[in-house]
Parts: C-alpha cells; sequence; structure tokens
C-alpha cells in the first residue's frame, strides 16, 4: 500500500493542494478498508465451504460404503461396520421439537410480560436472570438434569402423564419409564434455549413502536387485544428470528443430552424411551475410535449433521419469508 | 435487537468452546510439546490417576517431566500411529489394523492392572450378590428379566431377591472398560460370543448407555433394580456395590488387587519368551483370580528415532515397573506379578535407536 501511495505524491504534476492530498490519501484508506473489510467478510464462507468440504471427505468412505442406508438403517454396530444413523437423526430431531415446543410459548410468555405488563422496575432485574441462563454451561445442565429432573420425570411427570391426563394409552407415553428419556432431554433443552427466544423476543417487542400500540389502545382494544393484533404481529419475523436461534442451538447440544437421554440408538414412538441424537454419537464414540470406517462414519454423522442444520434453517428463512410477506 | 444477538452468540461461543476443547485432542498434544518438557504421552484416562502420581515423583526424583494427555486410549493409539507422541496408553491392546497404521513394531509394556465391578441397586440386599459369567451374559442380553428369576436365587441361597425389573445400564462413549467387560462375558458366557461379541462399542441387545463411569453409576444409583459395570477404582471411591463374580476355578470372588495379580499370575506363568504381551487375563485360571480383569499398557515403538528421548522414556519405564508398581495398590490398582516385572524389564532392552524400518 506505501507502494501505491509514495508514486502519487511524487509525481504529481500540477501540484496538487493539502487539502486534495490529503482527500487523497483518506481515499487510500477508504480502499484499504474496503479491502479489509470483504477479506472479512469473505473469510467466514470460505471457511464455511472449507469445514463443508474437509468434513465431506472425511465422511466420503463410510457414505459411500453404507449408502442411503446410513440415514435409513437403524443399525448401529462398530464391530460388523453397520453404520445407520436413523436413530440419530430421529432423536437429534425429535429432542429439538420437544424443546421449541416446550420454551417457545414460555418465552413469549416472558418477554410480553416483561415488555408489556411487568413494571418498569422489575424488567431489568429478571430479564437479567433468564438471560442467565444462556451463561451455565451445559454439563452443569447435565448434573442437574441427572440429580433433580431425572427423578421429577419418574415422579410425578411420568404418573401425571399417564395417569392424570390419561395418555398411557397414547404411543407416545408407554413403555417403562425410567427417566432418562427422549422426554427428559428435550426438557433440558428447552430450559437451556428459553433464554435465547427471550432475550431476542423481548427485544423485538421493546422495539414495537409506541404509536403502534396507542392507536390500539385508541381503537378502544383492551391490553390483550392490543398484544395480540397491534404488537405481536409487528414482531412477528423479529420471533421466529429468536427461535430459530433456539432451534440452531437446540439442534447441536451435546453434553447435557448425552447425560439424559439415555444413548439408545432406536426408534421408539414413546418418549419415556431412551434415544440418541448426533452430536451425542460423535460425543460419545470419537476419542476411542480407531478404525479408519468408525472415524469417517462419525464425519458423516457430522456431515449429516451439519446438512439438517442447513434444512432446517432454510425451511425456518422461508418460514419468516412467508409471514413477513403475510404481514404487508 | 442487533446487539443482543451478538451477544446471545458470544454466550452460545462461550457455553461450546467449553466442550470443543474436549474434543481438540490433536491440537493440545500438540500444544504440549513446547517448553521444558522432556516426554509426551497420551492416552487411556483409566490409568491416569496413577500415572500422573507417577509422572510427579518421577520429576521429583529424576527431574525428567513427562507431559500425559488423558484423551482415551483410541486416541492414543492414534497419536502415536501418527508420531505426534514419544508413548501411547491404552486399556485394551491395539488391534492388528492399529499394528499396520503404526510406524513400526509397537512394544506394548504393561503397567499395572485394573479390573470391571459389577455394580447394581437392589434395595435391602446387605451382602454382595453373587453372578456367573453364564449369568451376566444373559442378564446383559436382557434375557432374565427379573432379580428373583430361579437362576440367580439357585446361586444366591437365602438371599432375598426382589420381584423388580432389571435395567441393563452400559457406557455409551467408547471405552477399556466396556472391552475388558464384553471381552470377559465373550469368554465366560456362550450365548454372549454368539450375539453381542466384544469391543469398546457394541451394539448392546437392551439398556441405558450412561457417559463414563459417572453416567453409569449415576443411573445405576438412583434406578431400583438396575445393574451396570464401572472401574474397580471408581467402584470402591464412591462405595458402590459389587457382585461376586464365580471365577473358572469355581469360587466366588469380589474385586481386588491381590484378585488381579493372581489372574494375572496365573497368565504369566504361561507367557512364552517372545511374547507380545497384548494379553487378555479375563476369565483367568487360579482359586483366587478375579475374573473381570486386565493390564492396562504403554506403547512406545521398538525403533525410536531420538537417542535423548529413547534414553528417557526407558529409564522411566524401568523406574516404573520397579518403584512405580509400590504405588499401584493405594490407587485401586494391581502391581503386576514379580516374574512379569523382571521379564519386562529384560524386554527393554530390545527399544533400538535409529529411523523405523
Amino acid at each position: 500500500m506505501t507502494d501505491a501511495a509514495a508514486p502519487t505524491r511524487e509525481t504529481d504534476p500540477l501540484g496538487v493542494s493539502p487539502v486534495a492530498a490529503a482527500m487523497k490519501a483518506s481515499l487510500h484508506g477508504d480502499r484499504i478498508y474496503h479491502v479489509l473489510t470483504t477479506a472479512f467478510a469473505a473469510a467466514v464462507p470460505l471457511l464455511l465451504l472449507l469445514i463443508a468440504i474437509s468434513i465431506g471427505l472425511a465422511a466420503w468412505p463410510a457414505l459411500s460404503l453404507a449408502g442411503l442406508s446410513f440415514i435409513t438403517a437403524s443399525e448401529w454396530d462398530v464391530a460388523a461396520g453397520q453404520f445407520g444413523a436413523a436413530p440419530a437423526i430421529y432423536g437429534t430431531l425429535v429432542s429439538s421439537a420437544i424443546a421449541l415446543v416446550l420454551a417457545t410459548p414460555l418465552a413469549l410468555g416472558v418477554s410480553i410480560f416483561l415488555s408489556e405488563i411487568a413494571p418498569k422496575w422489575l424488567r431489568q432485574p429478571v430479564g437479567f436472570l433468564v438471560d442467565l441462563l444462556a451463561a451455565i454451561p451445559s454439563v452443569v445442565y447435565g448434573l442437574w438434569g441427572i440429580f433433580v429432573l431425572i427423578p421429577l420425570m419418574r415422579d410425578p411427570v411420568g404418573p401425571f402423564l399417564r395417569e392424570t391426563l390419561g395418555l398411557a394409552k397414547t404411543p407416545m407415553f408407554s413403555g417403562p419409564n425410567y427417566g432418562y428419556s427422549m422426554l427428559a432431554a428435550g426438557v433440558i433443552l428447552a430450559i437451556m434455549i428459553l433464554p435465547f427466544i427471550s432475550a431476542v423476543t423481548r427485544e423485538v417487542l421493546l422495539a414495537v413502536p409506541r404509536s403502534q400500540r396507542e392507536a390500539a389502545l385508541a381503537l378502544g382494544a383492551t391490553r390483550w387485544e392490543m398484544i395480540r393484533d397491534a404488537v405481536l404481529p409487528f414482531a412477528r419475523s423479529g420471533i421466529i428470528g429468536g427461535i430459530i436461534l433456539g432451534l440452531g442451538r437446540a439442534l447441536g447440544e451435546t453434553m447435557a443430552v448425552t447425560m439424559l437421554i439415555g444413548n439408545r440408538p432406536e426408534i421408539s414412538a414413546s418418549l419415556f424411551a431412551p434415544g440418541y441424537t448426533m452430536a451425542s454419537l460423535i460425543a460419545n464414540e470419537f476419542s476411542e475410535a480407531t478404525s479408519d470406517m468408525h472415524l469417517s462414519a462419525l464425519m458423516a454423522v457430522g456431515a449429516v449433521l451439519f446438512v439438517v442444520t442447513l434444512i432446517v434453517n432454510a425451511i425456518a428463512r422461508w418460514l419468516v419469508w412467508r409471514v413477513t410477506k403475510g404481514a404487508r | 435487537m442487533k446487539r443482543l444477538i451478538i451477544a446471545a452468540v458470544a454466550f452460545a461461543a462461550l457455553a461450546c468452546s467449553a466442550e470443543q476443547s474436549k474434543d481438540g485432542n490433536d491440537s493440545a498434544a500438540g500444544a504440549s510439546r513446547s517448553g521444558s518438557v522432556d516426554l509426551t504421552g497420551a492416552g487411556a484416562t483409566f490409568p491416569y490417576p496413577l500415572y500422573s502420581k507417577w509422572f510427579a515423583d518421577y520429576a521429583n526424583q529424576t527431574g525428567v517431566r513427562i507431559n500425559y494427555q488423558s484423551i482415551g486410549s483410541g486416541g492414543g493409539i492414534r497419536q502415536l500411529s501418527e508420531g505426534t507422541v514419544d508413548f501411547g496408553a491404552s486399556d485394551s491392546p491395539m488391534n492388528d489394523e492399529d499394528i499396520a497404521k503404526a510406524k513400526g513394531r509397537v512394544l506394548h509394556v504393561p503397567t499395572v492392572l485394573g479390573a470391571v465391578a459389577v455394580t447394581y441397586n437392589i434395595p435391602g440386599l446387605s451382602a454382595p450378590i453373587k453372578l456367573t459369567g453364564e449369568l451376566l451374559g444373559e442378564l446383559f442380553a436382557g434375557k432374565i428379566a427379573k432379580w428373583n428369576d430361579p437362576r440367580i436365587a439357585a446361586i444366591n441361597p437365602g438371599v432375598a431377591l426382589p420381584a423388580s425389573d432389571i435395567l441393563v445400564v452400559h457406557r455409551s462413549d467408547g471405552s477399556g472398560t466396556t472391552f475388558v467387560f464384553t471381552d470377559y462375558l465373550t469368554n465366560a458366557s456362550r450365548s454372549w460370543a454368539a450375539g453381542p461379541g466384544r469391543g469398546k462399542e457394541i451394539a448392546w441387545p437392551v439398556g441405558l448407555g450412561g457417559k463414563g463411569n459417572e453416567g453409569v453409576a449415576g443411573q445405576v444409583k438412583q434406578t431400583p433394580g438396575a445393574v451396570g459395570y464401572v472401574e474397580l477404582a471408581y467402584a470402591k471411591q464412591n462405595r458402590l456395590p459389587f457382585a461376586a463374580i464365580r471365577n473358572r476355578a469355581g469360587n466366588f470372588v469380589l474385586p481386588s488387587p491381590d484378585g488381579m495379580t493372581a489372574a494375572a499370575a496365573a497368565v504369566a506363568e504361561k507367557l512364552p519368551a517372545n511374547t507380545d504381551y497384548r494379553l487378555s487375563i479375563v476369565n483367568a485360571e487360579g482359586a483366587q483370580a478375579y475374573p473381570i480383569s486386565s493390564f492396562t499398557w504403554i506403547l512406545l515403538y521398538e525403533q525410536q528415532a531420538d537417542a535423548a528421548k529413547a534414553k528417557k522414556l526407558v529409564d522411566f519405564l524401568r523406574w516404573a515397573l520397579t518403584e512405580g508398581e509400590k504405588q499401584a495398590s493405594t490407587l485401586d490398582y494391581a502391581p503386576l506379578p514379580a516374574t512379569m516385572a523382571t521379564q519386562l524389564l529384560a524386554r527393554l532392552d530390545a527399544i533400538k535407536v535409529g529411523t523405523a524400518q
């Protein structure tokens, strides 16, 4: 860059004024800034691409061996060289879905309360406490799950769902209930993603203009009608953005889920049955994997997780696009 | 709102980095090579409490510093094959595929013995329950459903066994402990040998998976009727109940350092002079032998590239096989039988300096 700057100053035939020279210098600064920021911006997608390529290459031996059965078969037997990741894919999707179903209404409720209903002095401390949930390490969630959540799942949650709500006959709540289950994993994930959804949602709701609220109230809306018809529709796309952020976290969460899901590579309709997730599978087996095919199979699981995350994100973006279009 | 998303993402990154650092095995060992460390090793977590004591004591006595990363046996074998460490450590011997990938002949040096205890949660039971290999094979395959099964009752006369369901808990992560336990089941139970077989991670017919000894122990402790397996050292330090297992001689033996050494001695007696020490001592003979015992190994190349390092490594191993052995039982490991330690000391002379192959 100094090479470029030096000749201009010396060979300037017209004897430019100091001001113009300064402007020129700042123009160089602009160019450098432009190049630098472009380079930084390009580095991120490039990194993503490199990760995708290296995972893809490492995963290829297992994927080409197992073919489509890698994602459809449910036999995961390392010794026999059978790698069917279907139970782990199913477990990742189901546990994340449970988490979203539980966390979304809760997070929305917290955010609406904090932005619309709570007195000002309560907003900061409660908001801070909810955000603090995000700062707890996931292994601590796992430990808490083992000592508190799992006994609770066994009693009273299990009997409550089965007997009190009479769901025992449905396949979703059948079979023995040891506590370590898909449901337990979903519940812990719900708690973990709650602060992400609620933090974003709260800010979005606070960003809704006063005039929007005042207009609704002026038209005779009650407070609930004002929130439902004026505030929430305005904030819709931001809320969905928060949910996507939470979903991303739920799909990739490893430690806490591994500690609570029971790690059983089986697809069961019952939420009380143990399950497995892709992230848990990798975390469990990577450190002791020595055979090339086993390592490659674990990489392939990573690749599938990568693709599943991309697909889920794409669907979510499409939803945002639909919703914002509908709002106009 | 953007600011908040950034904050949230930063939180997430922080939370994730704690996990990822655990998986960054290769970089961890690489980084540790700098500084004034003389030797680096990586591998098994099971003997880590003893090894770290050894390395500390050895550094105090000789000034030779050894950095050891307890990243798991598989990681130790991988890093030895890649040549990123001076020695590896493993709870199960390298298989033929691993050996083919290594950059030269690997010497397996057994260091100490460990055992796997069968732990259970049967409320109201005071004395240790007695089990046999055949029964364990059926139990862990889900073929025995209740604790008061007549086959269990037959070898536990006078014990009031409950009619509760049996819940099997096994390790979900790949582990040398699983290898030793399934190696035993394969050896002692015909139905197990025909079914799931042995391995660091296998396709379990039934049960829940817990991560690590603590995961298995936690699930067993919390679930009445549960049965699982953990390292003896872990079971003892956490005061878990464990079963007496019938050995080949027909005696019911509780796991103990003496029982492990007895199992190793029975195998060591018949050892040919040119053994590669890839030995399984499960279901060993000997009246007092505890049947679910195993060696743990330090792995090193017979052809060492660096003369100074080779000397330091061999000197350390000589110290470990003599002085180090004395500390083993204080940490719930068992020392090698004396004859075997002597034989190993002679074998260390085979370590040569020069480029591999």
